[in-house]
This record gives structure tokens, C-alpha cells and sequence, in this order.
């Protein structure tokens, strides 16, 4: 089993946005596992967490990640995140 | 003030410059039409969206500055997407901006209603839906500030016809969208791929697109100079350094003269600058240079340590990186290097079958540069003929030469050829193309015609899909499916149909005459080149192999 890691995004809050970065995943054949994402100061400005596969693809994803327009700042969590632990106790 | 969406549009393409925008009238940009009707902008109509799209690539490959064409909804707009993902694996600035309908019809499969946003999230730098006519004062900026910054790209704005309609009262003009300065170099990192290129010993420079991207042919040149490195380019990067420069080594890759890659597959330092790693250029990737380091330099960081693992890499717009770099690298003549490569072109040279018959696939394009000059403007589809083209053209300047690159899109080339003259209106433009591909956008030679855009059109005609039909003779047993023409079109018909002056080489008792009368009289000409449809282009590395592993293109003796 593949390990996972945590990709928090800030983005600019507009309705386009979570194709751009969804879609980036999909073409490269890049399983998203979980998404999480919420709007922060007024909704100008949204938080992203994305659980992925820890492969040896991830530095090129974020690279190109990064480089999408509307994404303001990408951290990585390689030993998880508390969003997701929280969201998992809803499909036990 | 108060403007309507549609006029805000057309004010702001004016202030951003814009003088020739290139497109097709529909139903859901009928306002902005209206609008732009009542400005000082030449609109070019031309016959198909895509060929709208490759006019405004042409513009911009000549320019450097983005350009900008219009689309209709629906099927306006899937028109143009190849030339958009052509201007993405390029990286040419160019605007697409399309009607689109009215934003309360949205999602309701109206007449003509197609996702233009979705269609255009993977091939575009970035894209926007207008949702008010207030936010085109932001948005118009905007576009052109994200085509002309960092790597280059095409940019989508879909534009509802309600918000072109839509009355807006504002106080001023927002600032115009410009190219913003690249990040700041790291220092250490330039310090390190200095310190790499003056312990090399058998250093090459591997220069692309990027370099002409960021206007810094001359600091490269000056690096080879300077270093004394031999300078290897992709087909992107063709005319950084001028033909007959002794330190230009030629294209390299899978059409590359054979030294060029044994070249390569020689120095202990490759110096890429401005490139991608494409698999056209290093072949098995595993193997490409094996016994060198790699200095890479490049504006987009996702390039670095995508393909091949950099030993040193610099993050930056080349120009500033080469800037920085220079006065680190130290003089030297690296004659023992130099004198190697000079033996390696020496015994492996690019060979030219029939380089003085001006009526054969090579012999025309060599024929077409000596009268064309060295201001000419060079536009290639996609094939043989863009191939030999790239093989031997002798490019003298950056930006004088316009290919379909990464994308390989059949149809580029007449319609480039068109944005280049009207961009540049003073400058010979040449478009060599072939009959497989200029059918492709053949429409667009009326557009030619009404505008009397000055284009040199040289089509050699093998009346088949000649690179395709290389690879069946290669790697295919020789079973030609589908890439032989079984009865032929009479292209000299169809371009006077157009109403374009033609010139037969094939039947001219004085090829070389008619060749330089065709190039010399006013207006667009296509000149006809029958060729054989056994003329191979070498070498010729397989795809997926080693670019040690060239067929054909050997001296004999």
C-alpha cells in the first residue's frame, strides 16, 4: 500500500478553481483520495487539502501545483493531517 | 464613464496596443463585433477559427507580445482549441477571447452552448468566464499580464453575450496588463552552474525556445563565445545562433545531423538553457548524454528535474540567469573540444541530397533562403518538408522562424505565415509547407487573398502523408495503411480558385527563375514543388531509441 501525504493549498475562492486543480490530478492519472476544502477570511481566499499518494511523481505534482494561477501557497504534510483523521470518523 | 462590456473590451485591447485582431463573427459575440467595428483596430476575417488562432500565434512569434483573436460560442470556440494547445506546448502568448451565451442560459444546453471554460482548463495558461461587465477592468489586465509573464501562454476569456451588452459607469482605466520581472535569481545557484561550466572540459549548450522567449539569443551566443562551448539547438531554438557561426552545431534530436548527436553523446557538461527534455530532442532519455553532467536553466521550475535530473539548475528568466552567469564564466578556448567536434562534423557532416536542384525537396528551401535574404521570415508545417527545413534553412536571427513544436499541428503554417506579414509587413515571409498539411487550413488562402497578405507559400507535394509514410517504410514492414493518397488534388486549381498567383517547379524550364519570380512579384504566390514520395528525411532516429541509433543520412565516400 501506497503511503499518504497531505497537500494543503491556499487558493483565490472562485468558481473555476477546484476544476483547474482536480483536473491537473486527473490527467495525470494522479488518484486524489480525499478532499477537504473551506473558505477563510470572508471567502476571498479558500484552504485545500488534498490526500495523496506519496509517489515518486509528488514533487512534479506539486511543482506543477504550484504554478496554477489561482494557487496562492502549497505546504506538504508528509505525516498527515488532523482534517482528514477527523473526516475518516464519518465513514467508519 | 460608461461603457457597455463589449466597448470596455475593445478600449482596453486598444490601450494594451493591439492593432490587427484576427476572427469570426457568430451570434454570441455580435456586441463585441459592434464594438469593435467602431475602433481604430484592423479586424482580419478569416475562414476558420483556427486559422484565427494561428494568425494571432504568428503575430506573437514575431512580436513577443501577446495577440489577440475572436471567437464565437459553440463551435467558434471548439474551433480555436487547437491553436491553443499548440500556443500551450509552445508557450506563445496569444488572448482567445469568445462569445459565449447569456449567463442565465448557462448550463441549459442553449443554442450554441458549449463549455468553453471546461474545454479550455488543460491547454491554456488560464482562462476566465465573465460573470460582469465590471470585472473585464480586471480581467482584460489580467490576461494579458498572466500570457506575457514567467513561461508564456495562451489565455481563454469566455465573455456571456449579456455581459457584453451589460452597461457599466467607472472612473478610470485600469493599468495595463504587462510582462511582470522574473522572480529573483538564487546567487549560489548561478555561482554553481558557473563553477560546473569552467571545470568541464567537453561542455555543450543545449539552447530552446526560452532563450528566444526572454530576448537573450545574444548573452547565449556570447556565453558560447566566451567559453568556447559548441552550441547545440532544439527545433524551438533555431536561429539563436546564426548558420555558419563555428560554434553552431545544429539542431539536435531525432532529425539532427549525425555529429550534432555524436557530439552530445561526448561532452561531460550539457548546459541546457531554455528547454524541456522533449523526447523529439533526447530520444531515450536514459542515454541522452550519458557521460555528462547537467547544468539546467530555466523560468518554469516544474521544467527542473522533470526529465532528467539536474546537477545544477538555475530558477529564472533565462535572460537574467545568462546575465549573471557571464562574467563568472571564465574565458577559455577549449581548442581540444572544438577541434573534436570539427573532426566528428568533419566525418559525419549533414549530408543534403540534391542541394543544387532547386526544384527538389532540399535544393527549393536552399534556393528559397538565398533569394528570400536574411530578414526573411521562415513558417513550416508539419512533415518532411518542416523537418528538412529545420536541417538546413540558414537562420540568421531569433524570432524569424515559426513551427508547430511541441504540439506537431498539421495547419499551422499557412495562417502562421499570414500573422508573421502582417506583423511584420516589411519582411519576406517564406511558408513551406506540404500537401498533406496545408490541406489542413487550406480555407485560410482566401483570407490570404482578400487581405493580399504577401506570403511565399512552397509546397512540395508527394501526394501522401510523407513522415508517417517514412515510418511505415521504417518500422512497419513498409505496409503503407492509409498514408499514400490513392488520386491527387491539383493544387495549382485550387490556389487560383483562392485567387493566388501560381508557379509550377515541376513543369518550369528554369526552376531557380520561376522560384525567384514567384518571391519577387507582389502579393501571395504558392509555388509548387511535385517531389517523390520515396525522399526519406535523415537521419532519423526511431522514436523511443537512443539518439546514438540514427538510420540513414551517412557519408559515403
Amino acid at each position: 500500500m501506497c503511503k499518504h501525504t497531505v497537500i494543503e493549498l491556499s487558493v483565490r475562492n472562485h468558481p473555476g478553481v477546484m476544476s483547474h486543480i482536480c483536473g491537473l490530478f486527473a490527467r495525470r492519472a494522479y488518484n486524489v483520495e480525499g478532499i477537504a476544502c473551506m473558505p477563510v477570511n470572508g471567502g476571498g481566499t479558500s484552504k485545500i487539502w488534498l490526500l495523496v499518494d506519496a509517489d515518486r511523481r509528488l514533487d512534479q505534482m506539486i511543482k506543477q501545483v504550484d504554478k496554477l494561477q489561482d494557487v496562492l501557497d502549497v505546504e506538504r504534510y508528509d505525516g498527515g493531517h488532523e482534517v482528514f483523521t477527523k473526516m475518516s470518523e464519518f465513514v467508519q | 464613464m460608461k461603457m457597455t462590456g463589449a466597448e470596455i473590451i475593445i478600449n482596453l485591447l486598444e490601450r494594451q496596443g493591439i492593432e490587427t485582431i484576427a476572427g469570426i463573427p457568430g451570434g454570441a459575440n455580435l456586441p463585441l463585433y459592434d464594438a469593435l467595428g467602431r475602433s481604430g483596430i484592423r479586424h482580419i476575417l478569416t475562414r476558420h477559427e483556427q486559422g484565427a488562432g494561428f494568425i494571432a500565434q504568428g503575430i506573437a512569434r514575431v512580436s513577443g507580445r501577446p495577440a489577440v483573436f475572436f471567437a464565437t460560442s459553440g463551435p467558434g470556440a471548439t474551433n480555436t482549441l487547437t491553436a491553443i494547445a499548440d500556443a500551450k506546448l509552445d508557450s506563445i502568448p496569444i488572448i482567445c477571447i469568445t462569445g459565449q451565451v447569456p449567463l442565465s442560459m448557462i448550463g441549459t444546453d442553449a443554442f450554441q452552448e458549449v463549455d468553453t471554460y471546461g474545454l479550455s482548463v488543460p491547454i491554456t495558461k488560464y482562462n476566465f468566464l465573465v460573470r460582469s461587465a465590471e470585472d473585464l477592468l480586471d480581467i482584460i489586465p489580467a490576461a494579458f499580464r498572466i500570457a506575457a509573464s514567467g513561461r508564456p501562454g495562451p489565455v481563454v476569456i469566455d465573455v456571456p453575450k449579456d455581459v457584453q451588452t451589460a452597461e457599466v459607469e467607472f472612473d478610470e482605466w485600469p493599468e495595463l496588463g504587462v510582462r511582470e520581472p522574473g522572480t529573483e535569481l538564487i546567487p549560489n545557484q548561478v555561482k554553481r552552474a558557473a563553477a560546473m561550466i569552467n571545470r568541464a572540459e567537453k561542455p555543450i549548450l543545449y539552447l530552446g525556445g526560452g532563450v528566444i522567449q526572454s530576448g537573450s539569443a545574444d548573452f547565449a551566443r556570447e556565453l558560447a563565445e566566451k567559453g568556447g562551448i559548441p552550441a547545440a539547438m532544439t527545433l524551438m531554438g533555431l536561429g539563436i545562433m546564426p548558420s555558419g557561426h563555428p560554434l553552431n552545431i545544429g539542431m539536435l534530436g531525432m532529425h539532427a545531423a549525425r555529429y550534432t548527436n555524436m557530439a552530445l553523446e561526448e561532452c561531460d557538461l550539457l548546459v541546457a538553457v531554455g528547454v524541456r527534455f522533449d523526447d523529439r530532442a533526447t530520444g531515450k532519455v536514459p542515454e541522452f548524454c550519458p557521460k555528462a553532467k547537467i547544468v539546467h536553466m530555466d523560468i518554469d521550475p516544474s521544467e527542473l528535474d522533470k526529465i532528467k535530473t539536474a546537477n545544477a539548475s538555475v530558477t529564472g528568466d533565462v535572460a537574467d540567469s545568462l546575465r549573471a552567469l557571464l562574467p563568472l564564466v571564465e574565458e577559455k578556448a577549449r581548442t581540444e573540444w572544438k577541434a573534436g567536434i570539427q573532426a566528428l562534423r568533419e566525418a559525419h557532416p549533414m549530408i543534403v541530397p540534391e542541394a543544387d536542384d532547386p526544384a527538389s525537396p532540399y535544393g527549393v528551401i536552399l534556393k528559397a533562403a538565398e533569394l528570400a535574404g536574411r530578414d526573411a521570415v521562415v513558417c513550416t508545417d508539419v512533415g518532411q518538408h518542416q523537418m528538412r527545413t529545420a536541417q538546413v534553412y540558414p537562420f540568421s536571427a531569433p524570432r524569424s522562424w515559426l513551427t508547430s513544436g511541441g504540439l506537431g499541428t498539421m495547419g499551422f503554417g499557412m495562417p502562421a505565415a499570414l500573422g508573421a506579414s502582417l506583423a511584420a509587413p516589411d519582411r519576406p515571409v517564406l511558408c513551406f509547407t506540404g500537401d498533406g498539411s496545408i490541406m489542413m487550413n487550406i480555407q485560410d488562402l482566401a483570407t490570404a487573398m482578400e487581405y493580399d497578405i504577401p506570403i511565399k507559400i512552397i509546397l512540395t507535394n508527394n501526394n501522401a502523408l510523407g513522415l508517417v509514410r517514412q515510418q511505415q517504410d521504417l518500422f512497419y514492414g513498409k505496409r503503407y495503411t492509409a498514408s499514400e493518397y490513392s488520386r491527387s488534388v491539383d493544387f495549382l486549381k485550387i490556389a487560383e480558385g483562392f485567387g493566388i498567383k501560381t508557379h509550377d517547379l515541376g513543369t518550369s524550364d528554369d526552376p531557380a527563375r520561376t522560384l525567384a519570380e514567384a518571391l519577387a512579384e507582389p502579393g501571395p504566390s504558392l509555388i509548387h514543388v511535385p517531389v517523390g514520395v520515396e525522399e526519406a528525411v535523415y537521419p532519423m532516429v526511431p522514436p523511443g531509441a537512443a539518439n546514438s541509433e540514427m538510420i540513414g543520412g551517412e557519408k559515403h565516400v
